[in-house]
């Protein structure tokens, strides 16, 4: 119909011009600090700090402790967010509320609760330092902290991909001969790839930025986002400059990396 | 030589979300073509998935070739499942999708594939193997997702609404598809359907279900012409339902009393009773004719509503009646709004509950 594609062609109306300008204003306040940060810093500047062994030791430990705790909340968190999609149970809800509760606390209040909860001389944190994982000032205690902050997305990002799979795929799966957890390996997980991969994304961006929590449990070893905030408070911001933009670059990057993925 | 049952249903009960089953007992012989039909969300599918193992039931018996699977796992019951959406697995080739039971109870790679192109070729689907589902038709989803089920070897086929997410003339060209293949297999099968047309063209025998319940089990002749209560008849075409009285009975012919207007039937039933008369069992004459139809009701056309593929008249004859034709019929009688007939039904063509 020509009435249809004559809408279209309209110029955009004065209803939709304000509106976007109004949004306009919220992506230009968003994106000036992204630019700005990006120019002030010369490449030179950045190339300098990573020969600074420092901020290279804190990079190395913010990676592979956002590593670690996203592969502990894949382990754990994709059978829960599995049962979470496919069971009505009671307590289900409470159950949710819990795994969700960490997005709600500040997260030096975090930190506190997790040092009370499994520092050295508790019953848990006892059997952890004897296991050679006590959490104070390690970086076991950086993962936890992580974990404690993240795992709440994993799981929710992954619980809301498990439900959009049809479950009469595995039910048919099912009847062919398929048990249940071949049906979760062979038809459940992989249509839920794309979710469970931006989940761990999701999962260790939201580590590696994590500063409360482990201020309070672990600032040492210094991790890359407290090393920024050490720096900062030390030397002011010209010396927290060159960091922050290595960081910038790398949030930048998952965040590229993750548009891909989910847009694909 | 006495029937095999493959399957056996005894007094099955479950309630499951807003669907219900009870109380429901049936038995499926080897190469035969059960359709159960009833209207949406009389527990059709819920029966099937009780059947498939996808539900538990909370009462009653499953016995498959003699043995109880009413608690098996649905991977242990061997049974061909075709759900309405039909459940192709969009991350797996079409090859992949037919292969994955055989895969799945531990069949070689090689071995798999050569089954699957041997049924791939019974069912006339050989071309369709190396493309991706995303690409299929509806009809070639259909078939490719039968494929799968029939390449385990099910003891029984379940089928749930196969036709049904099809249009008009992709529908009427797979009908065909699966009475050649349910004859060409010698499937044993349970089809679900709400398309009576459906179930009369392929069902050696059928079961009406209402409300979670079996309500008539018997040959498509026994449902259509002795259906067992006015619901059914209704669900089955009868468009004529009316209340009456028996007023006279002699020589084993009744006559009901409709409103003023007398109808002859073959009933032993007294008192008040209900009466429907099927719209195609009517004959329709511009004059007043002598047949061996004892009813001949005069009256006046009041709509004539073209719906492929007859013509539907509604004709005022002290009683609202509805007739089909066809379209040649209307022109050759001449029939519009306003026209007077007559209209003919047989005794034996008023069904009396």
């Amino acid at each position: 119909m020509t009435i249809g594609c004559d809408v279209l062609r309209r110029p955009f109306p004065a209803f939709f011009l304000s509106f976007s300008v109004m949004g306009s204003l919220l992506i230009l306040a968003l994106l000036v600090p992204l630019v700005v940060i990006l120019i002030s810093s010369s490449p030179a500047d950045v190339v300098k700090s990573l020969r600074d062994s420092e901020v290279v030791g804190a990079i190395i430990v913010s990676m592979s402790a956002a590593t670690l705790a996203t592969c502990i909340a894949l382990i754990f968190g994709v059978p829960l967010a599995y049962v979470f999609a496919r069971k009505e149970f009671r307590l289900k809800s409470l159950l949710e509320s819990i795994v969700e509760f960490p997005i709600v606390v500040p997260h030096s209040v975090a930190g506190i609760m997790i040092l009370l909860a499994y520092h050295s001389r508790t019953p848990i944190g006892h059997i952890l330092s004897n296991l050679g994982v006590a959490i104070e000032d390690s970086f076991w205690g950086i993962t936890a902290a992580m974990l404690f902050v993240s795992a709440p997305i994993l799981v929710s990002t992954v619980r809301a991909g498990f439900s959009l799979v049809d479950e009469s795929y595995e039910h048919v799966a099912r009847t062919l001969g398929a048990s249940q957890l071949k049906v979760f390996f062979t038809i459940s997980l992989p249509l839920a790839f794309r979710s469970v991969l931006s989940g761990a994304i999701l999962t260790w961006a939201r580590s590696i930025s994590e500063v409360g929590a482990i201020l309070i449990i672990a600032p040492y070893p210094k991790s890359a986002a407290v090393l920024v905030l050490e720096r900062f408070e030390a030397f002011g911001l010209t010396a927290a400059k060159p960091l922050t933009v290595l960081l910038v670059v790398i949030s930048l990057a998952i965040f590229v990396l993750l548009r891909l993925i989910t847009k694909r | 030589m006495k029937a095999t049952n493959v399957l056996e249903i005894v007094q099955l009960s479950k309630k499951w979300k807003d669907f219900s089953i009870e109380d429901v007992s049936l038995k499926v012989e080897k190469n035969e073509y059960f359709v159960i039909m009833g209207p949406t969300g009389a527990g059709k599918t819920l029966l099937l998935q009780l059947i498939a193992g996808i539900h538990t039931p909370d009462k009653g018996k499953i016995i498959i070739e003699g043995e109880d699977v009413t608690f098996l796992p649905s991977e242990k019951r061997r049974v061909g499942y075709v759900p309405q959406n039909y459940a192709l697995f969009p991350h797996l080739s079409v090859m992949d999708n037919i292969a994955y039971g055989l895969r799945a109870q531990g069949l070689d790679k090689d071995s798999a594939k050569k089954r699957v192109i041997s049924v791939a070729e019974d069912l006339g689907i050989s071309h369709l193997l190396k493309r991706k589902i995303s690409t299929l038709s509806g009809g070639e989803q259909q078939r490719v997702a039968l494929a799968r089920a029939l390449v385990i070897s099910p003891k029984v086929l379940l089928l749930d609404e196969p036709l049904s997410a099809l249009d008009a003339q992709t529908r009427e060209g797979l009908r065909s598809y699966l009475r050649e293949l349910k004859r060409k297999l010698k499937l044993t099968a349970i089809h679900v359907t709400h398309d009576f047309v459906e179930a009369l063209e392929l069902g050696d025998r059928l079961a009406v279900m209402f409300r979670g319940r079996l309500t008539q089990v018997g040959s498509p002749n026994e449902i259509i012409f002795n259906p067992r209560d006015e619901l059914i008849a209704h669900f089955t075409g009868f468009k004529n339902v009316f209340d009456g009285v028996v007023v006279e009975e002699k020589d084993g012919v009744s006559v009901i009393d409709i409103d003023g207007i007398k109808i002859f039937t073959i009933t032993n039933k007294q008192g008040a009773v209900r009466v429907a008369i099927r719209p195609e069992s009517i004959l329709v004459a511009r004059h007043p004719v002598t047949t061996s139809a004892r009813n001949m009701l005069k009256g006046v056309v009041q709509e004539v509503i073209e719906l492929a593929p007859h013509i539907v008249i509604k004709v005022d004859a002290g009683i609202p009646l509805t007739v089909y034709l066809t379209k040649s019929a209307l022109e050759e009688l001449n029939i519009r709004v306003g026209t007077e007939v007559y209209l003919l039904f047989k005794a034996s063509d008023v069904k009396v509950f």
